[in-house]
C-alpha cells in the first residue's frame, strides 16, 4: 500500500540552490581556541550558568541548568577553563548581546564519562528526566526543548520525522540523512518508543533522491515509512508537513499533539540517538555554510564556535560579499556581528553578495492584487493583515488571524510591489506579545495590591481584636479582685500600713543627730567646740570673709 | 373597554413584578464600568494620577470626577483605550505626566539599615525584609511606581531602567528611505 500524499495551499518554487553545498561530505570542524556558549539557545527561559570563571570543565559537562519548565540544559563543547560569564553578541535578529559562558579550550578535548541510557527498559518518564540533562532542542530551527515534546502524552498516534528541508540553500539535513540514516532511524525508534506512536512517517522532498534512498534503506524492517513529497516551499514547516502527510490541518491555537501527531526534525532524532545510546549531550550540530564563500559545504560544528571561524573553514568570504544570513533566505535574518557564536538553532550561514541576493527594490503601494493570499500556505489574507499592521491597528490585525502566520515569507516573495510584508507581521506580532506580557504583569500587580489591601485590613482587625481582648482581661482582673476575700484582705492591710506610716511621719519629726548623746560623746563634742573657740577668731573671720 | 384596560393593567402589573424581582435578584453589586476601566489601567498603583491607586482612579473616572489623561504609566495607548471605552474625545497626557521608561527599584543592600519604611510604602508587597534586616526588591513583582524612594531615610533605593535585551526585544516597525537621493548624498 502506498502512502497517500495530500497538499497544502499556496507555497513557492524558488530556485533551490542546494547543489552548491550538498555534494561534499560533512566536515568536522577543528577545535577552536575559545568557545562562547550562549545561555539562551532554546525557546523558553535562558539557562542559569552553573560555572564560575577559573573553573575547569570537561566536554559534555553541564554549564547551564534549566530555569523553569520550558528551558534546556547547556553543556561545555570541549574541555578547558571557564574564563568568564559575559555579555556577547549572539546570532539573533536584534543583534543584541546576551549572557555567554566563555571557555578557553585546553586542547585535550576530554569528555565527561558517558553511559548508555537503557531507554527500552526504563519507564518513559525516567527516560525523559534523563534526557532533560542532555540539552536536546529541536534542531530544525524552532529550538523547542525536546524533553518536553518526548514526555509521554496520551493519544500520540503518528510520529512525523521532518526531513523536508524546503528552504533554498540549506543542505545540512540532506547530508545528515545521506551519511547517518541508520543513526537517525535509531533515534526515531527511541522517540517512537517513548511516545507510544503507532505510525512513523518520514517526510522528504523529492529534490533529495540520495537522502531518500539512504533513509529508505535505513527504514527497511522498522515499520517506518519514507514519504516523498513534492518540492514546494514551505513543505518543511511542521504544520505544512502534517497537512501533506496526513491531510489534517491543525486548528488555530491548537498544537499538533492535540490531534495525535508529534513532529521531530531528522537532526533532532540524530541528537536523540547520540544522547540515549552514547550518553553524549548536544554540543555540536551540522551547519551549512554556503553562498558567496570559497568552499560551500556542511560542517559539524561545536556550539560556541565563532561564526567567523566557520566562514574561514569554508575558505572565507569571496570578494564582493555583502553580509551574512543566518538560516535560509526566506526566514533567516541578517547577522550583525560575525564574532557571534554558532548556537543550537543555527542551521545555515549564507554569505550574501549583490549577484546572489540583489537588494530589494523600493516598496511600492499595495495594489491589492491578491498574489500574497494565493501564496499563503496558511490561507490567510496577507494584504489585510498588512494594512492593519501598517496602521498599527493590532486588534484588527489579530482579528485577521495574525497569530496563525508562520512567517514563511511567501507573501513577501511574490509581492509585485516588493512590500516586506513579513516585517510588518513580525512587528505586529511582537507588539501583541509585549502587550500580552504587560497585561499579565498588570494582572499580577492588581492581585498583589488587592491582597495587600486585604492583608492590611486583616492586620488592623487583628490588632483591634487583640487590644480589645487585653482591655477585657484587665477589667476582668479588677472584677475578680473585688470578689476574692483574700485579695481584699491583703489590699486592706496594705492600705492600713500606708496610713500608719503617714501618721507616724506627721506625729514625730525626724530626730537630730545631737539629741540623745552618751556622756563620752558629749565630752568629745565639747572638746571639739572648745578647740574651735580657741583657734577660732581667725577661722571665724576667714569664714566670714 | 373595561376588559381591555384590565388586561393591559394586568400585564403591566405582572411585568412590573417580574422586573422588580429581577432588580433584587440580579443586582450588580459594583459598577461594571469601574471594573472595565480598572482593567485598562496599568495597575502600577503609583498614585501619579492623584488617587491612591488604580481602582480609586477608575472609580473617579466612572463618576466623571477625574480626567482620562492622568495616568502616565498607561501612556497614550491607555488614554486611547479609555476614550474608546467611555466614548469621549482622546486627550494627550497632561503636562508633567510624560511617561517614563519602564524601570524597577533597586535597593543598595550595603546602605540599607532595615527600617521597613519602604516595605510599608510598597503597594504590591514587592519588598522583602524585616526590622533591622536587609531588604530586597522582588524585581518581577515591582511595578516601578517609585513610592518606596521617598520614605527611605538613607536614600538607598534607586530606579533602574529596564534595558532592551534579547528576552524583551521587539521587531521594529519597518521604515524605508523615501528619497534614494538622500542616501547617496
Amino acid at each position: 500500500m502506498t502512502q497517500p500524499i495530500f497538499s497544502f495551499p499556496g507555497g513557492l518554487h524558488p530556485a533551490d540552490h542546494k547543489a552548491e553545498s550538498n555534494t561534499a561530505a560533512i566536515v568536522p570542524a577543528p577545535l577552536s581556541a575559545r568557545y562562547r556558549v550562549p545561555m539562551r539557545q532554546h525557546a523558553g527561559n535562558p539557562a542559569k550558568p552553573l560555572v564560575l570563571p577559573g573553573e575547569h570543565v570537561l566536554k559534555g559537562q553541564a554549564i547551564g541548568c534549566l530555569d523553569g519548565r520550558i528551558s534546556a540544559t547547556v553543556h561545555a563543547p570541549t574541555s578547558g577553563r571557564v574564563v568568564g560569564v559575559e555579555s556577547y553578541p549572539i546570532p539573533h535578529p536584534s543583534g543584541l548581546t546576551d549572557r555567554c559562558v566563555v571557555i578557553e579550550s585546553d586542547g585535550r578535548d576530554e569528555a565527561v564519562p558517558a553511559s548508555r541510557l537503557d531507554w527500552r527498559n526504563l519507564a518513559p518518564e525516567a527516560v525523559c528526566e534523563e534526557l532533560e540533562d542532555m540539552g536536546l532542542v529541536g534542531l530544525g530551527g524552532a529550538v523547542f526543548p525536546s524533553h518536553i515534546k518526548l514526555e509521554p502524552a496520551a493519544g500520540i498516534e503518528t510520529l512525523i520525522i521532518n526531513g523536508a528541508e524546503c528552504e533554498p540553500w540549506i543542505t545540512c539535513d540532506d547530508r545528515l540523512m545521506r551519511e547517518r540514516a541508520g543513526e537517525i532511524m535509531a533515534g526515531v525508534e527511541i522517540a517512537r518508543h517513548l511516545l507510544g506512536a503507532r505510525e512513523v512517517l518520514v517526510g522528504i522532498e523529492d529534490n533529495k533522491p540520495e537522502a531518500i534512498a539512504a533513509m529508505r534503506a535505513a527504514c527497511a524492517g522498522t515499520g517506518a515509512k519514507v514519504v516523498v513529497v513534492p518540492t514546494k516551499y514551505p513543505s518543511g514547516g511542521a504544520k505544512q508537513l502534517i497537512e501533506l502527510l496526513t491531510g489534517l490541518e491543525i486548528p488555530a491555537g491548537k498544537l499538533s499533539t492535540d490531534i495525535g501527531i508529534q513532529v521531530f526534525n531528522v537532526a533532532t532524532s540524530y541528537a536523540l540517538w547520540r544522547a540515549a545510546e552514547l550518553g553524549e549531550a548536544l554540543v555540536s550540530r551540522v551547519v551549512t555554510v554556503t553562498g558567496h564563500v570559497a568552499r560551500p559545504g556542511n560542517y559539524e560544528v561545536r556550539v560556541g564556535t565563532p561564526i567567523e571561524e566557520l566562514l574561514q573553514l569554508a575558505g572565507g568570504e569571496l570578494p564582493g560579499a555583502t553580509g551574512q544570513l543566518v538560516g535560509g533566505p526566506l526566514m533567516g535574518f541578517d547577522l550583525e556581528d560575525t564574532r557571534a557564536p554558532v548556537t543550537k538553532g543555527v542551521n545555515c550561514i549564507i554569505v550574501t553578495s549583490d549577484a546572489l541576493f540583489p537588494p530589494r527594490p523600493r516598496a511600492m503601494p499595495c495594489i491589492r492584487c491578491g498574489q500574497c493570499a494565493l501564496a499563503c500556505p496558511v490561507r490567510l489574507q496577507p494584504y489585510e493583515m498588512y494594512l492593519y499592521a501598517k496602521a498599527k491597528d493590532l486588534d484588527k490585525a489579530k482579528a485577521y488571524n495574525l497569530a496563525d502566520c508562520i512567517e514563511c515569507g511567501c507573501c513577501s516573495y511574490v509581492c509585485p510591489s516588493h512590500i516586506p510584508l513579513v516585517d510588518y507581521y513580525r512587528f505586529a506580532k511582537s507588539e501583541l506579545l509585549a502587550r500580552g506580557r504587560e497585561q499579565r504583569a498588570a494582572e499580577t500587580a492588581r492581585e498583589r495590591h488587592e491582597f495587600r489591601s486585604f492583608r492590611l485590613e486583616r492586620e488592623k482587625q487583628e490588632k483591634a481584636e487583640r487590644l480589645g481582648k487585653k482591655a477585657g482581661e484587665r477589667l476582668e482582673a479588677g472584677a475578680v479582685a473585688a470578689d476574692d476575700p483574700e485579695a481584699a484582705r491583703k489590699k486592706a492591710l496594705l492600705e492600713a500600713a500606708i496610713e500608719r506610716a503617714k501618721k507616724a511621719k506627721e506625729a514625730a519629726p525626724p530626730p537630730a543627730n545631737t539629741d540623745h548623746l552618751s556622756a563620752a560623746q558629749q565630752a568629745e563634742v565639747d572638746a571639739i567646740e572648745a578647740r574651735r573657740a580657741q583657734a577660732g577668731t581667725e577661722q571665724t573671720v576667714a569664714d566670714k570673709t | 373597554m373595561i376588559m381591555a384596560i384590565l388586561v393591559m393593567a394586568g400585564i403591566g402589573l405582572m411585568l412590573g413584578i417580574v422586573l422588580g424581582w429581577a432588580e433584587v435578584r440580579f443586582r450588580v453589586a459594583e459598577d461594571p464600568l469601574v471594573e472595565k476601566i480598572d482593567k485598562i489601567l496599568p495597575q502600577t498603583q503609583c498614585g501619579q494620577c492623584g488617587f491612591p491607586g488604580c481602582r480609586p482612579y477608575a472609580e473617579a473616572i466612572a463618576k466623571h470626577e477625574a480626567d482620562i489623561n492622568l495616568c502616565p504609566p498607561g501612556g497614550e495607548h491607555g488614554v486611547r483605550q479609555l476614550a474608546d471605552l467611555l466614548g469621549v474625545e482622546f486627550k494627550p497626557l497632561g503636562a508633567g505626566k510624560e511617561p517614563k521608561p519602564k524601570s524597577v527599584a533597586v535597593i543598595d543592600e550595603n546602605t540599607c539599615i532595615g527600617c521597613t519604611l519602604c516595605i510599608q510604602a510598597c503597594p504590591v508587597d514587592a519588598i522583602i525584609g524585616a526590622s533591622k534586616q536587609m531588604h530586597t526588591i522582588v524585581a518581577n513583582a515591582c511595578t516601578g511606581c517609585e513610592l518606596c524612594l521617598a520614605p527611605c531615610p538613607v536614600d538607598c533605593i534607586h530606579m533602574e531602567v529596564i534595558h532592551e535585551s534579547v528576552g524583551n526585544w521587539k521587531w521594529r516597525y519597518p521604515v524605508f528611505p523615501i528619497h534614494e537621493e538622500a542616501k547617496a548624498a
